[in-house]
C-alpha cells in the first residue's frame, strides 16, 4: 500500500526536466515554435521585425482571433464547430442586408436604424447557434456533422441576401469598429484582445469555465458527477456562434466589401490557431492562452512569408506542413499524458 | 505430437481435459481441472464468478495457449495455439463478452470471415442474407438480416453468434453464459434449439448462473469453485440446493465471514426514495422497491439482471418507460443527471473511469459535485482545496494531498475519492454500484466502514452488486433481482449466501 506513495514522490525527483517536458509539451512547443519563426523572418527580412509590421500582424489575425475564442470553448469540450467562417460570413451579410447600401447596390434589402441591424444580426447568430445546440444536444447530431449542415445553411443564407452583389455599407459603429482606429490601434485588435481576455477569465475563473474542462476531460464523469453537460455543450455552441457573428460584422468593415464566400480561409485558420496553441482535440487541455501563441504563430507564417522571396503557391503547401506538425504534437502530447 | 487414445473399444469423448492449470502473472486461476464432454451431451457448468469457467473454456477455443496439463479432441492429444486452431478443430464459443461487430449488419456477423463470393469475387449479399435469414429462423429467431447488431438487445446479439458458431460447422460449442439477458420465452427456443444440436451429435458445455435452466437442460453438470472442479454428476441425480452447496463449499454455510448476514430493518423509519413498478423498457421489467433514511438496501442479481440500469434510472440517467419515482412522498422525476443530484441523490457508478477525471488533481475531483454550492460565479480553489483535504483525512485518501492527479493514486484510494464528492454536502439518498469491488482488504474495510457511518448519519443507502459477500456485509435488507424483476426481498432474519444464490 505504501510503496506506490513512494514511487510518486520519487519520480519527479529522479528525472525533473523530463517529467516537466512530459507534462508542458502542449504548451512548450508552439511558443518554441513561435519564437523560432520570429527569430528566422526577423533575420531573413529586414522589414519584418518592425513596429509597423508588429501591428499589422496584430489586425491580420484580429479576426480571427475573435472567432477562435468561441472554437476554443467549443474544443475544450472535445466538440467541433465547422460552421464558424460561414456563420460570420453571414452575419456579415446579415447586418449589411439591414442597412441602406448605396444607390448603385442592387440588392432588393430591408434598411433599417444602425442599432437595430446590428441587434437584428446578433439574433440571427443567436438563432444558429441554437440550432446547432438543439442538434447537437438533444437530437444527439455529432457536432462534427450537424456544425457540417449549418455551414451549408449559412451559406444558403448569405446566398440568397446578397445575391451575388457586393454590399459596402454598414452601421456606423460597425464601420467604426471594423474599419477605424485610436491611438493609431485599429479597433479590431482592441475588441479582439477584449474577447480574449474576458474569454481566458471565464474558463479560467468561473464555475462555467470548470464545467467546460471537465466535460471535456471525461464526459461520462462529468454527467455522473450531476454536471449537466447538454447545457455546457449547447452553450459553447452558442458562443462559439455569436462569436463567429461578432467576427463577421467587424470583417465587412474591415474588408470594405460584403459579399459571398469571402470568409473561406477563417475556418482553416480558426481551427489552425487553436490546434497549433496545443489546445487538446480530445478535449479538457488547453485554453485562451494556448489559442493566442496558435494566432501569433499563424499571424507570424503568413505575414513573415510575405517578405521574403517565396514562390507564393509554396507558401500554401508551407502553412500546411507546420498544420500537420502541430496536429502530431498535440496527439503526441496527449498519449504521453496518458501513458503517465 | 498426436497419440491415439484407447484405440479399440467404444468412441473417444469429443473432448477431454487432464489435470489443466492455468496462471495469470503468477496467480494462479485453475488447478487441476478434469473435464469430459461426450458426443450427444449438454453439460452444464456452474459456479461463482471468478471460480474459472471461462478460463477453462478459453483454454478449450483456443484463447489462452499457455496452460499446463493435456487436452484431447477425439481422443487426440491438442493443444491449440490460436481460436482458429480450435475452430478448425470443431470446437466453436459464444464469449460471455460479446465478440460481435456492432455495426455490421446480422447477416454480416453471421458470415464474418467466410463471405460466399459471387462468381465475379465479389461478396454476395444475396447469397448472405438468404442463408442468415434461413440460420436465424432456424433458431426460431424472428429478425431481419439486414439489421444492425448493435440495434439488437445483448441476448439476441449472442443468439446471433450462436448461429455463426452453428454455421461454422463445429462439433463442440460452448455458450458462456447465453440466457442472462434472455427474456424466459427466448431461452425456451434456445433449449429447442439446444436440444436438436444434441440429436445431432453434437457436444455443447452450458455455462449458467441460472441454476433451474442449467438442471432443466443438461445432461451432466459441473461445479468449479475457486479455480477447481468440485464435483461432476448427472443432472437427474442433483437439486439446487445441492448445486449451491457444491457452489459455495459443502459445510461451510453460515460458518465464514460474509456466508450470511442477520438482516436489521426497521419499517417505522421514513421512506426517502420509492420506485414504483419502473421499467426502461429494456433491461428494466418492473422494479418496485423503497429506500429508507438511515438504511442500507443491498441489491444482488447476476450480470444482466438490471441492476445497472436501475441505480441510472433513479439517477435520471436512463429515461423511464413505465411506473414512476416518489421522493420524501412527492412524485418526481428527474430529466437529467444534473436535476438527480441537485434533488438530492449521489450515485458512485461501478467503474471509476466513469466517475473520475484521471489528469485533474484531486481537488477538482472532490469539488466537481458541490461547485454550484461553494461558489455563486467564480471558483474559490483555496476552499476547493480545504474541503478535498478534509475529505482526505475523513477517509484516509493516502497521500492525503488535493494537488495531486488522481491518476496517480491507487486504485482504492481513486474509490474513495469517487465516494468523497458526495460527503461534503450529505445527499438524502446514497446509489453505490460495486463499492468495493477489485479492492484491496485494507480498502475494502475503510470503504465498508464510511458507508455504514453515513447509513448511521441518516442517508438512505442503496447498495447494487453482484458479490454476495458486499451485499452480506452491508445490507439492512435485500432485494434479488433477476431479469428485470424483483425477485425476492428480505427483511428479517439470517440471509445465507445460498439463499441470494437461490433467488437470483
Ligand atoms: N485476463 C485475465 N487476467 C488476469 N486474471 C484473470 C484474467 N481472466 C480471469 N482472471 C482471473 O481468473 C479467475 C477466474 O476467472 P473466470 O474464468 O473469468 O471466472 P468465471 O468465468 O468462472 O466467473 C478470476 O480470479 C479472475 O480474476
Ligand atoms: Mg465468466
Amino acid at each position: 500500500m505504501s510503496a506506490p506513495t513512494d514511487q510518486i514522490s520519487n519520480l519527479p525527483k529522479s528525472k525533473p526536466l523530463q517529467s516537466f517536458v512530459r507534462n508542458q509539451l502542449r504548451n512548450i512547443a508552439p511558443v518554441f515554435t513561435l519564437l523560432a519563426l520570429v527569430l528566422f523572418f526577423s533575420l531573413a527580412s529586414s522589414s519584418f521585425f518592425t513596429m509597423v509590421n508588429c501591428m499589422n500582424i496584430l489586425s491580420q489575425i484580429s479576426i480571427t482571433a475573435i472567432i477562435a475564442v468561441g472554437l476554443t470553448y467549443v474544443i475544450l469540450t472535445s466538440e467541433i464547430d465547422l460552421s464558424v467562417a460561414a456563420v460570420a460570413n453571414a452575419i456579415g451579410i446579415t447586418v449589411a442586408y439591414f442597412t441602406l447600401q448605396p444607390d448603385y447596390v442592387n440588392i432588393a434589402n430591408l434598411p433599417m436604424p444602425g442599432i437595430i441591424a446590428i441587434v437584428l444580426a446578433l439574433l440571427s447568430a443567436l438563432a444558429f447557434g441554437l440550432v446547432t445546440a438543439f442538434g447537437v444536444t438533444w437530437i444527439g447530431i455529432p457536432s462534427f456533422i450537424m456544425t457540417l449542415a449549418i455551414m451549408q445553411i449559412a451559406n444558403g443564407v448569405s446566398a440568397l441576401l446578397v445575391r451575388g452583389q457586393i454590399a459596402y455599407s454598414y452601421p456606423s459603429l460597425i464601420t467604426m469598429l471594423g474599419s477605424g482606429s485610436v491611438f493609431g490601434v485599429r479597433w479590431t485588435i482592441i475588441v479582439a484582445i477584449l474577447f480574449l481576455l474576458i474569454g481566458h477569465l471565464i474558463l479560467r475563473y468561473s464555475r462555467f469555465g470548470r464545467y467546460i474542462y471537465m466535460t471535456g476531460g471525461n464526459r461520462e464523469a462529468a454527467e455522473y458527477s450531476g454536471v449537466n453537460v447538454k447545457f455546457i455543450i449547447g452553450s459553447v455552441m452558442v458562443i462559439s456562434a455569436m462569436c463567429s457573428g461578432i467576427a463577421g460584422m467587424l470583417a465587412v468593415a474591415y474588408f470594405g466589401s460584403a459579399q459571398q464566400n469571402q470568409f473561406d480561409s477563417y475556418l482553416l485558420d480558426a481551427i489552425a490557431a487553436v490546434v497549433v496553441g496545443g489546445t487538446s482535440l480530445f478535449g479538457g487541455r488547453g485554453g485562451i492562452g494556448n489559442t493566442i501563441i496558435g494566432l501569433l504563430v499563424l499571424g507570424v507564417l503568413n505575414n513573415g512569408l510575405d517578405h521574403i522571396q517565396i514562390d507564393s503557391f509554396l507558401k500554401i503547401l508551407i502553412r500546411g506542413l507546420i498544420l500537420l506538425i502541430a496536429l502530431i504534437i498535440n496527439i503526441y502530447a496527449q498519449k504521453l499524458k496518458e501513458s503517465e | 505430437m498426436m497419440d491415439q487414445l484407447n484405440g479399440g473399444g467404444g468412441l473417444p469423448p469429443l473432448l477431454q481435459l487432464t489435470n489443466v492449470s492455468k496462471s495469470f502473472g503468477g496467480i494462479a486461476a485453475l488447478k487441476d481441472v478434469d473435464f469430459t464432454l461426450h458426443a450427444g451431451e449438454i453439460h452444464g457448468l456452474v459456479g461463482e464468478n471468478g471460480a474459472g469457467k471461462s478460463t477453462t473454456m478459453k483454454i478449450i477455443a483456443g484463447v489462452y495457449s499457455d496452460y499446463e496439463g493435456e487436452m484431447r479432441v477425439d481422443g487426440k492429444l491438442v493443444h491449440f495455439r490460436s481460436a482458429r486452431d480450435a475452430l478448425s478443430a470443431g470446437i466453436g464459443m459464444v464469449h460471455q463478452e460479446l465478440s460481435t461487430i456492432p455495426d455490421l449488419t446480422v447477416a454480416e456477423n453471421v458470415f464474418l470471415g467466410h463471405q460466399p463470393l459471387t462468381k465475379f469475387g465479389t461478396v454476395d449479399w444475396a447469397q448472405i442474407n438468404r442463408e442468415a435469414a434461413r440460420l436465424i429462423s432456424s433458431l426460431g429467431l424472428d429478425i431481419d438480416p439486414k439489421t444492425l447488431m448493435g440495434s439488437l438487445p445483448v441476448g439476441l446479439q449472442q443468439l446471433v453468434e450462436l448461429s455463426r458458431v452453428l454455421f461454422s460447422g463445429a462439433k463442440t460449442i460452448i455458450l458462456d453464459e447465453p440466457t442472462s439477458a434472455l427474456s424466459p420465452p427466448e431461452v425456451k427456443r434456445l433449449f429447442d434449439v439446444l436440444r436438436k444440436i444434441k440429436a445431432e451429435g453434437r457436444g455443447i458445455i452450458f455455462i449458467s448462473h441460472f441454476l433451474d435452466d442449467v438442471l432443466e437442460i443438461s445432461d451432466t453438470v459441473t461445479v468449479f469453485r475457486n479455480g477447481k472442479k468440485v464435483a461432476t454428476e448427472p443432472a437427474a441425480s442433483l437439486t439446487k440446493d445441492a448445486v449451491i452447496s457444491h457452489m459455495i463449499g459443502r459445510g461451510s454455510i453460515g460458518m465464514h465471514m460474509g456466508e450470511s448476514a442477520k438482516l436489521i430493518s426497521d419499517d417505522t423509519r421514513p421512506i426517502v426514495l420509492a420506485a414504483d413498478a419502473i421499467g426502461d423498457g429494456k433491461t428494466l421489467q418492473n422494479i418496485s422497491l423503497n429506500l429508507r433514511a438511515g438504511e442500507i438496501t443491498g441489491v444482488y442479481g447476476f450480470m444482466g439482471c438490471g441492476q445497472v440500469e436501475l441505480a441510472r434510472a433513479l439517477f435520471g440517467k436512463i429515461k423511464l418507460k413505465r411506473g414512476h419515482l416518489m421522493m420524501d412522498g412527492a412524485q418526481r422525476s428527474f430529466k437529467s443527471t444534473s436535476a438527480a443530484r441537485k434533488g438530492g441523490i449521489a450515485f458512485v457508478p461501478e467503474n471509476r473511469r466513469m466517475m473520475l477525471f484521471r489528469t485533474e488533481p484531486v481537488y477538482k475531483n472532490v469539488s466537481i459535485a458541490i461547485l454550484d454550492r461553494i461558489h455563486r460565479l467564480f471558483l474559490k480553489p483555496s476552499q476547493e482545496r480545504k474541503i478535498a483535504a478534509t475529505r482526505a483525512v475523513d477517509l484516509q485518501i493516502r497521500p492525503p494531498n488535493p494537488n495531486m492527479a488522481l491518476g496517480s493514486l491507487s486504485g482504492g484510494n481513486q474509490q474513495k475519492v469517487a465516494l468523497a464528492k458526495w460527503l461534503t454536502h450529505l445527499p438524502k439518498v446514497l446509489i453505490l454500484s460495486e463499492p468495493t469491488r477489485g479492492m484491496d482488504v485494507g480498502a475494502k474495510e475503510d470503504v465498508i466502514r464510511i458507508v455504514k457511518d453515513l447509513r448511521d448519519k441518516g442517508v438512505a443507502i442503496l447498495v447494487l452488486s453482484t458479490e454476495p459477500e458486499t451485499i452480506l456485509t452491508l445490507a439492512n435488507r435485500v432485494t434479488v433481482l433477476r431479469k428485470g424483476i424483483v425477485a425476492k426481498e428480505f427483511n428479517s432474519g439470517t440471509l445465507y449466501k445460498a439463499d441470494l444464490l437461490a433467488a437470483a
